[in-house]
């Protein structure tokens, strides 16, 4: 047994961890729709990129499915009024993040008709041009479902660009709880499939692999049947283990290549994009819908009724809870609130922050599952080295940075960290080894916007001094010509007194 | 007269030559340091050192005259960069870094007066003469030169807001 666990270690085969998944019950439960609340919160940046830009006015009335704020920039994606209503207000409010600042947002008070604006579909999207698909999609605000939330036209448009041959399905779902990818491919696998073959054509990919794992064999059984027949879309089941839904270990696993350390999966011809996406770009392409609503997984020990719910963007996490069944005992057992996985999820500052676009689930946890523990000292096992599925130093990168040298943390492999929270999970000395990654992650993003500002301090002081120097130099120019203009004008009376004189005398 | 010519001609050439590749191998370099450090500076020349301008204050620093810590705008970054450039060690808690900080005006008081914008390294303020003056948050680097030039203290440094874009997350405590 030693001896298969080392020469699986020297193969690399030994990554990730085995976290209890807890997906069940709420995975067996059947999807619920939440009704339109009184008031929605959207978000202005809900995505990867730049944030986009408001085209409605306070007081407005918008139809569902309206766009009140547009994509701004190469990377962004637009906004669309998840139900018909008036605009409330652009104001800010709590963002769906650890920090508990604010970010801007749109508020639309809901009218209770939810009624559709005029939708543009397209019956036959295999008739259309790859590009035009690209076009639907980026205009419909599709992003990543997985949770990363990145544009994915950018990704479709791209991908002709960087001749990417494998199209890689990300059904994994490897967080533990989450259980709305899973439902999602139990119930609309059909719908599934026909968003793969649509992005098949937008992207010119040859083959489509869908990776799920084998602890959802409902959802591989409901994919399998509705891809039977379908040509270039292959279901293959994966071993269930964290972080296997992870772009880079999934491409590894499901075709072999490993995506180089500062390269994209676009590099090495594939690209990745989650199962629910999928079907967003197949509602966006066939009906024309934008993408306004999602299934997010309520899930924890506190939660009085886990399942998954189908929620329109802009619902209050608390409103949600509420519609599901509540917490238990009126949550007085809460100890963490989770937006996202367990593992990379966000722990929030309170329930009113609003479910966004690449929001999975909302976890309500007790004191028992977030088992909090003061770090002790590293003991140097090397677990943290075994389950890293980056091939990574966990504890030696986390001493760098415990002494603020980050240079030495980036050649240890910093910048190769997914932040997947696997060391962390392992440490039997429960160190923060992840949060320490996360850390320096934002401290060296920090030092390059202060290299960038130091570069454009540097550009306006010699501007000014160009400024101040051509100022000096107009004076003088301009005092010269004055001078020059006074001397003239003296010498012209000088000789028109002469002449005048010389006149008189004449006289 | 013609070897006169010719003599002449050959030792130019000759002490010529010589010059040109003395220049060459014997030339004194700036001190290469300086410059770095230089580079390395926020480089408003805003004078809050005691130093003409930053490339004073890189020189002082360079031959030991001042200390890694004697830019206030640097703030703690950039001392700590200056000291492990040096091989210093330096103490950088008595330095005051609350963080980044910028001039706002105080539009009811502001009387446009215009000696602010006059001193700004950046030509981060704007404003006409008898017009509200204001401060372009991108362009200030917060080196607080305009603060004292105002007559009615409508400039104050403000720290700038942390928005989600900048936040970074804490360092966990150690073990």
């Amino acid at each position: 047994m030693g001896f298969m666990n080392l020469f699986k270690h020297f193969l690399g085969n030994d990554w990730g961890v085995h976290p209890d998944d807890h997906k069940r019950p709420a995975a067996d439960q059947p999807v619920r729709v939440m009704p339109v609340p009184a008031k929605l919160y959207l978000p202005l940046q809900q995505h990867l990129g730049g944030p986009a830009r408001p085209v409605v006015l306070v007081g407005q009335k918008v139809k569902k499915g309206e766009l009140i704020a547009e994509a701004q920039g190469m990377v962004s994606a637009p906004i669309h009024a998840p139900t018909s209503g008036t605009i409330a207000a652009v104001t800010e409010i709590t963002a769906p993040h650890p920090s508990g600042l604010t970010l801007p947002a749109i508020i639309l008070e809901a009218d209770g008709a939810d009624e559709w604006c005029e939708l543009v579909g397209c019956a036959d999207p295999f008739a259309l041009d790859p590009a035009d698909i690209g076009k639907r999609v980026a205009a419909a605000g599709v992003v990543g479902l997985g949770g990363a939330a990145f544009p994915s036209a950018v990704k479709l448009s791209g991908a002709a660009k960087a001749k990417v041959t494998t199209l890689v399905i990300n059904g994994g779902e490897c967080e533990p709880y989450l259980s709305c990818d899973d439902r999602l491919m139990r119930d609309a696998a059909v719908g599934i499939v026909d968003g793969i073959r649509i992005m098949l054509h937008a992207t010119g990919a040859q083959v489509a692999l869908v990776g799920i794992e084998d602890n959802k064999p409902e959802a591989i059984a409901a994919m399998q049947a509705a891809a039977a027949g379908v040509a270039h879309i292959e279901i293959r089941p994966v071993p269930a283990r964290y972080p296997m839904g992870s772009e880079k270990q999934l491409i590894q696993v499901l075709t072999g290549i490993e995506v180089p350390a500062d390269g994209r999966p676009a590099d090495i011809g594939v690209i990745v994009h989650n199962v629910g996406t999928a079907l967003a770009v197949r509602t966006a392409v066939r009906e024309g819908k934008p993408l306004i609503s999602r299934l997010v997984t309520i899930n924890g020990q506190c939660m009085a009724a886990p399942g998954n719910i189908e929620v329109r963007v802009g619902m209050l996490a608390e409103e949600v809870i509420s519609f599901a069944g509540g917490l238990k005992g009126d949550g007085l057992g809460l100890a963490r609130r989770v937006m996202g996985g367990p593992m990379m999820g966000m722990q929030i500052p309170h329930w009113r922050v609003p479910v966004v676009k690449g929001t999975s689930g909302i976890l309500a946890f007790d004191a028992a599952e977030v088992a909090e523990q003061e770090p002790n000292p590293c003991i140097r096992c090397g677990s943290c080295v075994k389950a890293c599925p980056m091939g990574l130093l966990p504890l030696e990168m986390s001493s760098r940075i415990r002494n603020e040298a980050y240079d030495e943390a980036i050649d240890l492999g910093l910048k190769d960290c997914i932040a997947c929270g696997c060391c962390a999970y392992v440490c039997p000395s429960k160190i923060p080894l992840v949060q320490y990654f996360v850390h320096a992650k934002g401290e060296l993003a920090a030092r390059d916007r202060a290299k960038l500002r130091g570069e454009a301090t540097k550009k306006l002081a010699l501007q000014r001094q160009e400024r101040l120097e051509r100022e000096a130099r107009e004076k003088a120019e301009a005092a010269a010509k004055r001078k020059a203009e006074r001397e003239a004008a003296a010498a012209a009376k000088a000789a028109s007194a002469a002449a005048s004189a010389a006149a008189g005398e004449v006289a | 007269m013609i070897a006169a010519i010719l003599s002449l001609t050959i030792l130019g050439a000759a002490l010529g030559i010589i010059l040109g590749v003395a220049n060459k191998f014997l030339a004194v370099e700036g001190n290469p340091l300086v410059d770095e450090l230089i580079a390395m500076m926020p480089g408003s020349n805003c004078g809050q050192c005691g130093f003409p301008g930053c490339s004073g204050a890189a020189g002082a620093i360079a031959d030991g005259s001042a200390a890694p810590t004697c830019c206030p705008p640097g703030g703690k970054s950039l001392a700590a960069a200056i000291a492990a450039k040096l091989g210093l060690s330096v103490d950088l808690s008595a330095m005051a870094d609350d963080g980044p900080k910028i001039a706002t005006v105080a539009e009811e008081l502001c009387i446009g007066c215009c000696r602010c914008s006059k001193v700004c390294p950046t030509d981060a303020i704007i404003g006409a003469a008898k017009q509200v003056h204001n401060v372009f948050r991108e362009a200030c680097t917060g080196c607080s030169s305009c603060i004292e030039k105002c007559p009615t203290e409508a400039l104050v440094m403000k720290p700038v807001p942390v928005t989600l874009q900048h936040w970074v997350m804490p360092k966990p405590l150690a073990a």
